[in-house]
C-alpha cells in the first residue's frame, strides 16, 4: 500500500508540490491570530492552589500588580530640593497611568502628627522647594526611621527612593500591560530629562509582564536566523547536495508556517517557551529528511537510477521514521502533564511540528528531489571506515565499556540529589534585558521584589482592633524581622502605634498598641476620615475589619530558601496563634512551588509516556527482551544528564523539569535506529551479537552522530536564549542528547553483546 | 399643571435652549435642582450601608444622620455610629461649605474627646466603602462647574445629561456625569471619572420618594466601583422631616452627647 502510496507520490510531483504548499499555507494562515502573553499568571493554571490563595487575596483587599519606579541621584542624596520634586512631581504624574489605584512615595506617604488636641494628616512633603536645610534633614529622619517606608519606599541610606503605583488591570485585552508600561517609560524619560541629576529604573509585575513578550521577540530574531544559518551550514556540509539542501530548508519554513498558523487557529497564547517550538521542530524536521535523503543519494551512488533509489530509500526509512515521529510526539504530547500551561503548549505545538514534519518529508521532499536536479557524489567512505574501527575498539572492549560506563551512569546519578530547587522569576531573564537590570538595581539598594503576604484573620467582625490580636500580628512582624534575609514588613500594627502616639502628643512612651478594643477603632477611623483619594486602608484591610493583611518583603534568596523560612513562620503561627495561621500567598510563594509541583506532574507524564514508548517499542522490534533492554538507553542519559546538572550547575527549576518528557522522545530515535539495525542483522543475516553490533555501527552509525549533532546544535543555540528559563531547557536538552549518543555508542553495545537475545 | 402651559413650556424650551451656551445650561439645570429641594428646614433618617469585596465577603455600616438646611452655605450634617459595635457612638459634624474646605469634627467616645478632621482631604472612603465624603455630602451647586451635554433617558426616563466638574482640588474626580430627570429634577445616576478620566464608579438611586410633597429622597443608592469591583448599598430609612432641630444641635457639644 505504501509502495502505490509513494509511486503517486513520485509520478505527481508537481500536484503533491502543490498540495503540500497550499495545505501548509492554508493552516499558516492561522498566524494572524497569533498574540504574547504578557501575564506572569500564565505559568499557573487556573486550579494552581497557591494561584488561588493568591486570587482570593487580592479579591480581598486590592490587586497588587504594580510599576516600581527606582529613583537614583547621582549624587546619593534623596532629601533635596531637587530629587524631593522629581519625587513629587513624578508621584502627581503617576496618577495618570492607565488603570492606576494608587500611588505611594515618599513625597505623599501620609505623615501624622499631634498638633494641640487635633491630629494631622498631611503629605510628608507638600512643597519641595520650601523646606529648609534643617526641614530637609527632619524629613529624612522621619522618612528613614518611618518602618512603613524604610527599605521599601526610602533605602536606610536615604540614596533611593521609589514610586510605587498600584494597578489594576482589566485583563481584557493584551495591550493593557503595554499601554501601561510605555507611559511609565515615558515618565521616567521625561523626569530624566527634566532632572539630570536623577536616574530612573522601571521594575514590578507589570515591567516584568511587559518584558516576557520582549525578551521572547528578542529570542526570535537573535535566534532564529542563526538556527538557519547553522541548519544550511550542517546541511551543506552533510549532504552535499544543493537540491537536497533546498527542499530541506523549504520542508522547514512550511512546517514552521504551517505549526505556527495551526497554534494561532487553536487560539494558542505564545509565550516565552513557545518561542522555542520553531527552533526545536527545525532540528526534528532535519532528522527525517536527512535519513531520508542519505540513503537516497547513497542508492544513486551505487549506479540506481533517481526513482529506483527513492523508493528504495522510502522503503526502508518509512517504518523508523514513523516510529520516532510516533515516540517524539508521544513524549512531547507528555507536556500536557505540566503544571505551566505553557509548557503544554510548547509540547502541543511541537507535537504538530513532528507530525507535519514527517508527512512533509514523505511527500514534499521526494516530489522535490524528483523535480529537481540531483547528481550523486561518489566518496563518504571516510565515514564508514571510522564507524568500522569504532565498532571493533567497542566490541573488543565490550566488558570494560560495560563496567566503566556501568560506573559512570551510577556515579552521575547519585549526584542528582545535588540539584536544589529554584524558581526566581526575576532570574528568569538574562542579564541584558532592561527589566532584570532594574530589579537587580532595586534589590541592590532599594527593596526586594519577593513578597510573602498573609490575610491575618481575627476571626470576628472588627476584630482587628482587638488588642490582643494586635499584639499577635505585632509579635508575628517582629519575629519575622528577626528572619535572615527580610527586608520590610508592612503591618497595621506600625499604623496603630503610630496613632497611638499621636492621640497623646506625640509622646515615644506611647508609641505601642493601644490597649483598648474601641479606643483603636476609634483611632482607625479617625485617621480613615482624614486620608485622601486613593492612599486608604482598603489595601490593608478587610471590608469586616476582621483581618489585615501583612506582607514581607525578602531579599533576592533561592525560592528553597524562602519555602524553608514560610515554614517557619507556619510553624510560629501554629504555634503562638493557630487562629491566625494561613499560608503564605505571593507571586513569589506561586513560582516557589510551581517547580516542585511541575517535577511531580511531569514524572506521571514521563512515566506514561515511557510505558507507551517501550510498548511501542518491543511491538514494533517484536522482542521483548531486545525492547525491555531499550529502557537503559532511554533512560539512563536523563539521569546522566540531571547528575552533571547537579555536580557543575545545582540549580533546578520549571524549565528544567520538562526536558525530561521533552528528551525521552528524542533520545529513543537513536535507540530505535540502532535496535532495528541490530535486530534486522540479527534475523535477516542470522548474526551473531558481535556482528550484529557492527553490522548496526556501519549502518546508521553516521546517520546517528550527525543527527545527534544538529540536535545538539539546535538546542544548544537555545542556550543563548535571553529568556533563561528557555537557556536552561535548551543547554540541558542538548547534553542529555549529547549523552544519549554516548549511551547508544558505548554502553548499548555491550548491553546488547552480554544480553542481547539467544547466540543463533 | 396644565396641558395649556405644559405645551407652552414644550414649545419655549428649544428657544430658551439654544440662546444658552452647555455651560450655562448645566448650571440652569444644576440650579434648579437645588432651588427644587430648598426649604425643607432639617430631616433625620437612618442610613445603613453594605459593603461587598470581590471576593464576597460582605459587611455592615448603620448610622443616623441629622441635617440641618443652612440658608446661603452648605448643610450642617450629624452622623452618629451604630454599628460596628467598635465605633458605637462615634459622632461625626459637617459643616458643608458653598466655598472652600468643609469644617469635620469627630466624637471618640473611647477617648471622650472631639478631634477636628485637620486634613484637606475629603476624597477618601467613607467608613471603608465605596462612598467618598464627598459623594454625600450637600451637593451646593457652587462645589461644581457645569456643562449640559445633550438629552438623554435612563430606564426610560426622559433625562438631562450633564457633567460637573469638582472645583475643589483635592477632589478624586476629574468629573462626573449625572443622569436628571427632566420632569422631577433629580439625579437618577452618576458615573464617577478618576483622575486620569477612567471610569471609577456608577451611583445608581433607586426608590425615590417624595416628602412634604416636594422633597425627593431616593431609598437606596447602589455604588459600585469599576476598578476593584467592589460595591455599596446604601439604604435609607425612617425619613422625618422638619423635626425642629436648630443650630444648637450642630455644634461640639451636642456632638458629645449625640449617641
Amino acid at each position: 500500500m505504501s509502495e502505490s502510496f509513494f509511486r503517486f507520490v513520485l509520478n505527481n510531483r508537481l500536484l503533491v508540490i502543490f498540495l503540500a504548499i497550499a495545505i501548509s499555507l492554508l493552516m499558516g494562515s492561522g498566524v494572524q491570530h497569533l498574540a504574547f502573553s504578557n501575564d506572569y499568571r500564565m505559568f499557573f493554571s487556573e486550579d494552581n492552589p497557591q494561584l488561588k490563595a493568591f486570587e482570593q487575596l487580592q479579591n480581598t483587599y486590592t490587586k497588587n500588580d504594580n510599576v516600581l519606579f527606582v529613583i537614583a541621584p547621582k549624587d546619593g542624596k534623596v532629601f533635596t530640593h531637587e530629587t524631593l520634586s522629581a519625587v513629587k512631581a513624578l508621584t502627581k504624574e503617576s496618577w495618570q497611568i492607565p488603570y492606576s489605584l494608587r500611588v505611594d512615595s515618599i513625597t505623599n506617604f501620609q505623615y501624622t502628627y499631634a498638633e494641640g488636641d487635633d491630629l494631622i494628616v498631611e503629605d510628608l512633603v507638600l512643597d519641595p522647594q520650601a523646606l529648609s536645610a534643617e526641614q530637609l534633614v527632619e524629613k529624612q529622619r522621619i522618612a528613614t526611621s518611618d518602618p512603613l517606608l524604610v527599605n521599601r519606599l526610602v533605602s536606610p541610606s536615604a540614596h533611593t527612593t521609589g514610586v510605587n503605583v498600584t494597578v489594576q488591570l482589566p485583563g481584557k485585552k493584551l495591550t493593557e500591560v503595554p499601554e501601561v508600561a510605555e507611559r511609565a517609560r515615558e515618565m521616567a524619560k521625561s523626569i530624566e530629562e527634566a532632572y539630570p541629576n536623577i536616574d530612573v529604573h522601571l521594575t514590578g509585575m507589570v515591567m516584568m509582564n511587559n518584558a516576557f513578550p520582549s525578551a521572547s521577540q528578542d529570542d526570535m530574531t537573535s535566534l532564529y536566523p542563526l538556527m538557519f544559518i547553522a541548519v544550511i551550514l550542517v546541511l551543506v556540509v552533510m549532504l552535499r547536495s544543493i537540491p537536497g539542501t533546498l527542499s530541506t530548508v523549504i520542508i522547514i519554513i512550511l512546517m514552521i508556517i504551517a505549526t505556527m498558523g495551526l497554534t494561532g487557529w487553536f487560539g494558542i497564547k505564545m509565550s516565552p517557551p513557545t518561542t522555542t517550538v520553531p527552533i526545536v521542530i527545525m532540528t526534528l524536521a532535519i532528522a527525517d529528511c536527512v535519513h531520508i535523503l542519505v540513503n537516497f543519494l547513497h542508492f544513486m551512488r551505487d549506479g540506481e537510477n533517481k526513482y529506483q533509489a527513492m523508493m528504495e530509500s522510502l522503503r526502508i526509512n518509512l517504518q523508523p521514521i514513523f516510529l520516532t515521529t510516533l515516540t517524539t510526539a508521544i513524549g512531547f504530547l507528555s507536556l500536557n502533564f505540566s503544571e505551566a500551561p505553557p509548557f503544554r503548549d510548547l509540547g502541543n505545538m511541537a507535537a504538530m511540528g513532528v507530525v507535519l514534519a514527517f508527512f512533509l518529508s514523505v511527500t514534499f521532499l521526494p516530489a522535490m528531489m524528483m523535480l529537481l536536479p540531483v547528481k550523486a557524489l561518489s566518496g563518504d567512505t571516510l565515514g564508514s571506515i571510522a564507524m568500522g574501527h569504532f565498532a571493533e575498539f567497542v566490541v573488543r572492549y565490550k566488558k570494560q565499556l560495560l563496567w566503566g560506563m556501568g560506573m559512570v551512569v551510577l556515579l552521575l546519578i547519585s549526584q542528582i540529589p545535588n540539584n536544589r530547587l529554584d524558581d526566581q522569576f526575576v532570574k528568569y531573564f538574562d542579564e541584558t534585558i532592561d527589566f532584570r537590570q532594574a530589579t537587580d538595581f532595586a534589590t541592590d539598594n532599594l527593596t526586594g521584589i519577593y513578597l510573602i503576604e498573609y490575610s491575618l484573620e481575627s476571626g470576628e467582625t472588627g476584630g482587628i482592633s482587638d488588642p490582643q490580636f494586635l499584639k499577635r500580628v505585632e509579635e508575628f512582624a517582629q519575629w519575622y524581622r528577626q528572619q535572615p534575609h527580610v527586608l520590610h514588613v508592612n503591618s497595621i500594627t506600625d499604623i496603630m502605634k503610630r496613632l497611638n502616639r499621636n492621640m497623646h502628643e506625640d509622646l515615644d512612651d506611647w508609641y505601642r498598641l493601644p490597649d483598648q478594643r474601641d479606643l483603636s477603632a476609634q483611632y482607625l477611623l479617625l485617621y480613615e476620615f482624614s486620608l485622601p483619594y486613593g492612599l486608604d486602608l482598603n489595601n490593608q484591610i478587610n471590608v469586616k475589619k476582621s483581618a489585615t493583611r501583612f506582607s514581607v518583603t525578602m531579599e533576592s534568596i533561592s525560592t528553597t530558601q524562602l519555602l524553608r523560612i514560610e515554614e517557619s513562620a507556619q510553624a510560629w503561627l501554629q504555634e503562638n496563634a493557630p487562629g491566625m495561621r494561613i499560608n503564605g500567598a505571593s507571586p513569589t510563594i506561586m513560582f516557589a512551588h510551581i517547580g516542585s509541583r511541575n517535577i511531580i506532574a511531569m514524572l506521571k507524564g514521563t512515566t506514561l509516556a515511557l510505558v507507551m514508548i517501550s510498548l511501542i517499542l518491543i511491538f514494533a522490534l517484536r522482542s521483548l527482551r531486545v525492547g525491555g533492554l531499550s529502557l537503559v538507553p532511554n533512560l539512563v542519559p536523563l539521569g546522566m544528564a540531571f547528575g552533571l546538572w547537579g555536580l557543575f550547575v545545582g540549580e533546578v527549576g520549571l524549565a528544567l523539569s520538562v526536558v525530561s518528557g521533552m528528551t525521552l522522545g528524542i533520545v529513543v530515535d537513536d535507540t530505535v535506529h540502532f535496535l532495528s539495525k541490530y535486530l534486522r542483522a540479527r534475523r535477516e543475516k542470522s548474526m551473531g551479537r558481535e556482528d550484529a553490533v557492527r553490522y548496526a555501527f556501519s549502518t546508521v552509525g553516521t546517520a546517528l552522530w550527525v543527527t545527534s549533532l544538529v540536535l545538539m546544535v539546535g538546542f544548544g543555540i537555545l542556550a543563548f536564549s535571553h529568556f533563561q528559563l528557555n537557556a536552561g531547557m535548551g543547554l540541558l536538552t542538548a547534553i542529555t542528547l549529547g549523552l544519549a549518543l554516548v549511551a547508544d555508542f558505548l554502553f548499548l553495545p555491550p548491553l546488547l553483546i552480554y544480553f542481547g537475545g539467544k547466540k543463533s | 399643571m396644565k396641558p395649556f402651559s405644559v405645551s407652552l413650556l414644550l414649545l419655549l424650551t428649544p428657544a430658551l435652549t439654544l440662546a444658552m451656551t452647555a455651560e450655562e445650561r448645566g448650571l440652569e439645570i444644576a440650579t434648579e435642582i437645588e432651588a427644587r429641594d430648598t426649604g425643607f428646614h432639617d430631616f433625620k433618617a437612618t442610613m445603613s450601608m453594605l459593603l461587598r469585596n470581590k471576593h464576597g465577603e460582605e459587611s455592615l455600616r448603620d448610622m443616623r444622620n441629622q441635617t440641618l438646611e443652612v440658608e446661603n452655605d452648605g448643610d450642617k450634617t450629624l452622623v452618629v455610629f451604630d454599628e460596628p459595635r467598635d465605633v458605637k457612638g462615634t459622632a461625626l459634624l459637617s459643616f458643608s461649605h458653598k466655598v472652600g474646605d468643609d469644617d469635620q469634627w469627630l466624637y471618640l467616645p473611647a477617648l471622650k474627646r472631639v478631634k477636628r478632621i485637620a486634613s484637606r482631604n475629603k476624597s477618601g472612603p467613607f467608613m471603608g466603602s465605596e462612598f467618598a465624603y464627598e459623594d454625600i455630602s450637600s451637593q451646593e451647586v457652587e462645589k461644581y462647574t457645569y456643562k449640559f451635554i445633550e438629552e438623554s433617558e435612563y430606564e426610560g426616563t426622559p433625562c438631562f445629561l450633564i457633567e460637573r466638574y469638582p472645583v475643589d482640588p483635592n477632589s478624586g474626580y476629574t468629573r462626573q456625569q449625572v443622569w436628571v430627570d427632566q420632569e422631577r429634577y433629580i439625579a437618577l445616576k452618576i458615573d464617577y471619572y478618576d483622575r486620569k478620566n477612567a471610569p471609577l464608579k456608577t451611583l445608581v438611586f433607586r426608590g425615590y420618594r417624595q416628602y412634604l410633597d416636594q422633597y425627593w429622597r431616593a431609598d437606596e443608592m447602589f455604588m459600585e466601583n469599576h476598578q476593584t469591583g467592589k460595591s455599596t448599598l446604601l439604604t435609607w430609612k425612617e425619613y422625618n422631616f422638619r423635626t425642629g432641630l436648630t443650630d444648637g444641635d450642630f455644634n461640639k457639644n451636642s456632638l458629645k452627647r449625640a449617641r
